[in-house]
């Protein structure tokens, strides 16, 4: 084997430099053990790592990092894996690092509101954690029982209340960073601001292509007094995303504003009973919260704005259960689509809200022309959508038609004035709708400053940015070229 | 009468031209923040003939403006739909421009609640060293398709590239404001904020004068009112000055000679004990210091605190404004720079001696 220098590099070799650093145990190498790390959570994609480590301490990360850098070995670092771009699909000839084990909250300061922990700490034990004191962490992932802080951090994760919150960007303080070469870093400050370039900003949405992450401080946020979810059942699809804008034009800004269509909805009533009424062509979960006074208010305007719009139905929770059960549906929506379905395959395109209607009506005449069908579920506040594609892996010639499915609705986002990816990053899959959406001297902007970083290359190298000999394949073969590069079919399930 | 013009072709070629001269530029806004920064070396670029507004949608809560858009009209432009920036930013002169005030990162007092200047960025043109007209992030809301440069160029002070045009996320103004003055001593007030903080009031900043904490509440009327009943203290309208005063160095605190420091601090620090006058505003986390006290010491103190320092005006040394940086983080910066800018043509100087 070689290595990205060219130079022979030998396995055995590699891990038994691995061992002198971690215990045997935590040095994966056998090809029936690396098994379980050969994919994210978008399973299309499967290749096996040559190695993957499991540290647990600062200094273990440093001399991976030093080590893999010295032998010229690219790493791919991985949280919880349920990442739906690929981004944390590992190399054939590179070392997977799995942030597995940094899964400790180190540090709660309740009086500045902030939390220090390792970036392998699920999202929502970070807001278990904090109950107690009153406060949360306000991004909140639908994957958040099971995905990482650190894996937030790379894809700059949302969630159902970044409408009102923000994203995982606005809601971190500090890094701490390993970069390729093995340097620690600090990236941000424990104050609001750092000296130098915002390179917290950078670091957030860079999938893990910049710098291995191994520390996160997180803002932690008071939970409101009261929050109160409405559901409104609408009989037209185009008439719930109109009433979207309206909500936002009356100078309200809902906690949480998610859409689902019939498809999709159905699906989640299935999966666990939310309660969800499933004779509907579309949904909104419209959430606000504040003071209890503050919320009374809201709500009612909220209730007539929907009824103005055409809701056929707007109901509240009556109290905390109905609440948590409206919600239930929606988180649950991927998985109980995931029932409906042998495989689906998730987009994420944001477009501006005042496209919505247009553009879920385009999905819906390219799913028809496409014979795939398409369920949506998504961050309508937002503009994020996730048009989910239906199809069946078995049969032959069924995932390609999904990506072109996919490819298409993503540059249907771009032609509206959106983008291909809202949260759930480019990583391995949308990297040719990033020739459609940037510029190549815009992508070359992105590589020299990848270089910055890491200058030769080795950290999750062939993600996020697409080098130009794809671009200008794609530009010239189009879809004959989809099936995203580096893969043969022999590496699918 | 508002202006409007698109310069980018003619910039572009003056940054072209500069760079095949290896000349560097000294990229002039407003010049409301000329004060701010370092020395720079380099013949001027205006790029306040740059301007207007693209494109304004309450719908959307966006707003797109070239960079010489003057910050006051676009201020007016929102409050007409009864929108705002809701980071505040502070104009310091009636010249400002929205790209002078995304260039310098500066934000209001509204900071700790609502986010900063780059929390609110969504995309910018810019063009770079090489002269090259570039697009990043765009107009909505959530967006990761590649690296955030849109937000790197917040606080970069133009030394990545000349900011064209900026997309901003806007936010309603708030139906109801106020303003809570208590009498408190300085450890008191630091932690009396804190501690307001962490219970769901509607605070939307949080000030100390040495003698009295102010205290804002914004929102809808019944949360501000539930606000007022929790936290005390007496209203009086006027004072709702006392935060643009603030904002812009008007009030009678940054009336002095002497050089003005700012402290970034995590919120809850304790009183810091140097010589010179404190104003605390940011609920803890910005201070303001008159001082003759040496950087050295200054520097020290911010950072035993968990902070940093930097010689925000007034300074008789300009290559010594921003708290340095050492070691990698200094190497990951050039390295940076010349990712941007590879010749340093833009804004020699103005963050760091050695840019
Ligand atoms: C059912 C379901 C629902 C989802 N809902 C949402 C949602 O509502 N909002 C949303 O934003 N996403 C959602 N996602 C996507 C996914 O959960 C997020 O992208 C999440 O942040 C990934 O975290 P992870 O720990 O699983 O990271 P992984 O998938 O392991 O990795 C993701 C990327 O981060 C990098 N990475 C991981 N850890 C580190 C680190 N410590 N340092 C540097 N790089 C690192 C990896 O290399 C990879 O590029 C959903 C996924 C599923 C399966």
């Amino acid at each position: 084997m070689t290595n990205r220098a060219g130079a022979s590099i030998n396995k055995q070799q590699l891990v038994a430099e691995l061992q002198t650093i971690l215990p045997p145990q935590a040095v994966i190498h056998e090809t029936e053990a690396l098994r379980p790390y050969e994919c994210d959570g978008l399973s299309a994609y499967r290749r096996v790592p040559l190695v993957t480590v499991l540290p647990e301490s600062r200094e273990q990360v440093v001399q991976i990092m030093q080590l893999c850098h010295r032998r010229k070995i690219p790493v791919v670092a991985r949280g919880a894996a349920t990442g739906l771009s690929g981004g944390a699909l590992p190399l054939a000839d590179g070392v997977l690092l799995s942030l597995a084990k940094f899964n400790r909250i180190l540090e709660i300061d309740p009086a500045g509101r902030t939390a220090r922990v390792q970036p392998g700490v699920r999202n929502l034990a970070i807001s278990e954690a904090v109950a107690g004191l009153g406060l949360y962490y306000a991004p909140d992932p639908s994957s958040q029982i099971a995905c990482t802080i650190g894996g937030n951090v790379a894809e700059n994760s949302g969630g159902v209340h970044c409408l009102k919150y923000g994203l995982t960007v606005h809601n971190i303080l500090q890094l701490q960073v390993v970069t390729m070469a093995g340097d620690l870093i600090t990236i941000g400050s424990g104050s609001l601001d750092a000296p130098g370039y915002d390179l917290l900003a950078l670091m957030t949405g860079s999938e893990g292509m910049l710098g291995i992450v191994i520390e996160v401080t997180v803002k932690l946020l008071p939970v409101p007094q009261r929050a109160q979810v409405m559901l409104a059942a609408f009989d037209d699809v185009e008439k719930a995303a109109t009433a979207v804008g309206e909500i936002i034009a009356a100078g309200v800004i809902p906690a949480g504003l998610e859409m689902m269509d019939g498809m999709a909805l159905r699906a989640a009533e299935d999966f666990v009973h939310a309660g969800y009424p499933t004779d509907a062509a579309a949904i909104l979960l419209c959430e606000v919260d504040g003071t209890n006074e503050e919320v009374s208010a809201t709500a009612m305007r909220v209730r007539d704005l929907l009824r103005a719009q055409g809701a056929v139905e707007v109901r509240t929770a009556r109290n905390d259960a109905e609440r948590i059960s409206f919600w239930k549906g929606r988180k649950n929506a991927f998985p109980a689509v995931g029932r409906i379905s042998p495989d689906y395959y998730c987009m994420d395109g944001t477009v501006p809200r005042k496209r919505l209607a247009e553009v879920l009506t385009a999905i819906g005449r390219l799913s028809a022309e496409y014979g795939l069908p398409v369920a949506n579920v998504f961050h309508a506040g937002d503009g994020n959508l996730h048009p989910l594609i239906l199809y069946d892996a078995n049969r032959p010639g069924e995932l390609k038609c999904a990506e072109d499915l996919g490819a298409e609705i993503l540059e249907l986002c771009v032609r509206v004035g959106g983008t291909i990816t809202g949260e759930h990053g480019v990583g391995h899959e949308k990297l040719h709708q990033m020739c459609v959406q940037f510029s190549e001297g815009e992508l070359e902007q992105f590589r020299a400053l990848k270089r910055a970083f890491d200058p030769d290359g080795l950290l999750n190298p062939g993600k996020a940015i697409p080098q130009p000999r794809h671009c200008s394949e794609y530009k010239t073969l189009g879809k004959e070229v989809l099936t995203a590069p580096g893969l043969r079919a022999g590496d699918r399930a | 009468m508002s202006r409007e013009l698109d310069n980018s072709v003619e910039l572009q070629e003056a940054v072209r031209a500069a760079a095949a001269e290896n000349r560097p530029l000294n990229l002039t806004g407003g010049n409301s923040k000329a004060f701010y920064g370092g020395e720079i070396r380099g013949t001027p670029l205006a790029v306040d003939s740059h301007c207007g507004v693209i494109n304004y949608e309450p719908k959307e809560l966006v707003l797109t403006a070239r960079a010489g858009t003057r910050l006051d009209e676009i201020e007016a432009v929102l409050l007409a739909q009864r929108q705002m920036l809701a980071f505040e930013p502070p104009h310091f002169g009636n010249n400002a421009t929205l790209g002078g005030s995304i260039a310098c990162g500066f934000s209001g007092p509204r900071r700790p609640y609502a986010g900063s200047a780059r929390d609110f960025v969504l995309g910018v043109r810019i063009i770079n060293g090489s002269g090259e007209l570039l697009r990043f992030g765009g107009e909505v809301m959530k967006n990761v398709a590649g690296y955030d440069i849109s937000r790197l160029m917040c606080g970069a002070l133009g030394t990545l590239g000349v900011l064209l045009d900026v997309s901003l996320k806007v936010l309603p103004v708030p139906e109801c404001e106020i303003t809570l003055v208590q009498e408190r001593s300085q450890a008191e007030a630091i932690k009396v904020v804190n501690q307001w903080a962490s219970l769901p009031l509607p605070i939307t900043a949080a000030c100390y004068d040495g003698l009295q904490l102010y205290l804002r509440l914004s929102g809808e009327p019944e949360a501000v009112a539930a606000g007022k009943n929790l936290v005390g203290g007496s209203e009086t309208p006027e004072r709702n000055r006392i935060w643009s005063d603030i904002r812009e160095h008007r009030h009678a605190f940054f009336d002095s000679e002497r050089p003005l420091w700012r402290l970034s601090l995590p919120l809850q620090s304790a009183p810091v004990e140097l010589p010179g006058k404190q104003l605390i505003d940011w609920g803890g986390a910005q201070r303001w210091l008159l001082s003759d006290a040496a950087a050295a010491e200054i520097r020290k103190t911010a950072e035993a605190h968990g902070g940093h320092a930097t010689l925000f005006r007034g300074s008789v040394n300009r290559n010594d404004v921003f708290h340095p940086l050492t070691g990698p983080l200094q190497a990951l910066h050039l390295q940076l720079k010349r990712a941007f800018d590879p010749q340093a043509i833009f804004n020699r100087g103005r963050l760091y001696p050695d840019f």
